[in-house]
């Protein structure tokens, strides 16, 4: 078992298109991380020296991370990450 | 109850109890019912506070043209108001919302300018900003920054919840403009030690986060995480389902965002009996279900509805 992490359109040429990629980690920190190593350029998309990058949504089985903790948030094996670019409702 | 128009009715809609779908006598949820306004959707409450606003401010005399980026609701409560008061209007909607919203827009005498559906609300807002530059003299009331948006629900959605359900421990709405979330999320927190402030984001199909790169996404400025306790994105699947569930448990017809609501809001009383709390529940129904009837969203299998909802906009 690994983390799913779901893909929006705009970042998969960091993930040779795949709407999905698997890491691992204790933090959505040390995810991130980890699937640099794979994807190289995509954390830096993600966040920046502030943590998350104001337009980018992240969410723990469906739950929005900013209430969570942040990108000190903890994962697990099993756990669904989605990230999805912010838009506009209305 | 009498009024001395339609617009004067506007708000103290209905709040009814969900005596299927509660969990238990403790754990209770209540739908307020805001498809009871004059055009059929919340969105009434904040076009007639914004119009009121900028009349009192001087930005709207009459024969003045006014430009809004809608994906419907807004438009058709802002078309309404604007016909009563002698106003042209200019909406700026995304090409992938459902045909009724068209339909009643014009209706109310509105013009259209279609935005790509690619990138959906985003690319209305983006528009609409460079339409509002070109004609100076518009007046672009901005639902996603106006003041006056939040505090319609400050003003009206948050007392009528109050008073109806002084006992109440969460309120759940779906998350667009965040008008009603920070305005009723501002008025309950004020007034309810402890209350419980949940946004239901849509979640839709990728065509409409097609944006060109991720530092052009979109916050509304209205937008103040503080207020909120937390926020659940919820998929198209979910939100159909949990429409359907509202409809033939407790009989009511509504729209699809009330399905995305009323699924945070289940998930928010799950919580509540594991913990063994005691919960009142409000959720925002934002309009009926007539103007998805034509995106098949109630007929077929559950699979079928969500294909043909795949890339609409239906909040």
């Amino acid at each position: 078992m690994a983390i799913e992490v779901r893909i929006p359109t705009i970042l998969r040429n960091y993930t040779d298109g795949a709407k999905a990629v698997e890491g691992g980690g204790a933090t959505l920190d040390e995810l991130f991380t980890d699937l640099e190593g794979r994807h190289p350029g995509l954390r830096d998309r993600l966040v920046d020296d502030k943590g998350l990058r104001r337009f980018v949504n992240v969410y723990l089985n469906d739950e929005d991370v900013r209430f969570l903790g942040g990108l000190e948030t903890k994962v697990s094996d099993g756990d669904t990450v989605t990230v999805l670019p912010a838009v506009a409702g209305g | 109850m009498r009024y001395d128009s339609l617009l004067d009715s506007l708000g103290h809609t209905p709040l009814v109890g969900l005596p299927s779908l509660s969990p238990s006598a403790d754990v209770r949820l209540w739908a307020k019912l805001e498809d009871r306004n004059p055009t059929g959707s919340v969105k009434d409450r904040p076009a007639h506070w914004m119009i009121n606003k900028a009349e009192k401010e001087g930005l709207l005399t009459p024969g003045c043209t006014i430009l809004e980026p809608t994906s419907g609701n807004t438009g058709i409560s802002l078309a309404m108001v604007a016909r009563l008061r002698g106003y042209r209007m200019v909406c700026v909607m995304p090409e992938n919302t459902s045909a009724e919203r068209t339909q009643l827009l014009k209706m109310w005498g509105a013009e259209i300018i279609p935005s790509p559906a690619a990138g959906g609300s985003n690319e209305a807002v983006r528009v609409a900003k460079g339409l509002a530059a070109e004609h100076p003299d518009w007046v672009m009331l901005y639902q996603y920054g106006n003041e006056a948006n939040a505090r319609s629900h400050y003003e009206s959605t948050g007392p009528e919840l109050l008073e109806d359900l002084p006992t109440i421990t969460h309120f759940v709405a779906g998350l667009g403009t965040t008008g009603t979330l920070m305005g009723v999320g501002r008025f309950l927190r004020e007034r309810v030690p402890g209350v419980a402030i949940v946004a239901a984001e849509p979640r839709y199909g990728e065509l409409v986060y097609g944006l060109r790169n991720i530092d052009e996404g979109f916050v509304p400025e209205l937008y103040d995480e503080s207020v909120l306790t937390t926020r659940y994105s919820v998929t198209s699947e979910d939100a159909l389902r949990r429409t359907r569930e509202l409809l033939a448990a407790e009989g009511i017809f509504a729209g699809i965002s009330t399905g995305c609501a009323l699924h945070a809001a289940l998930g928010m009383a799950a919580k509540a009996v594991k913990a063994g709390e005691r919960a009142d529940i409000a959720f925002v129904v934002a309009d009926g279900g007539w103007k998805y009837l034509s995106t098949g969203a109630y007929d077929g299998t559950l699979d079928e509805a969500e294909k043909r909802l795949e890339g609409q906009l239906w909040a």
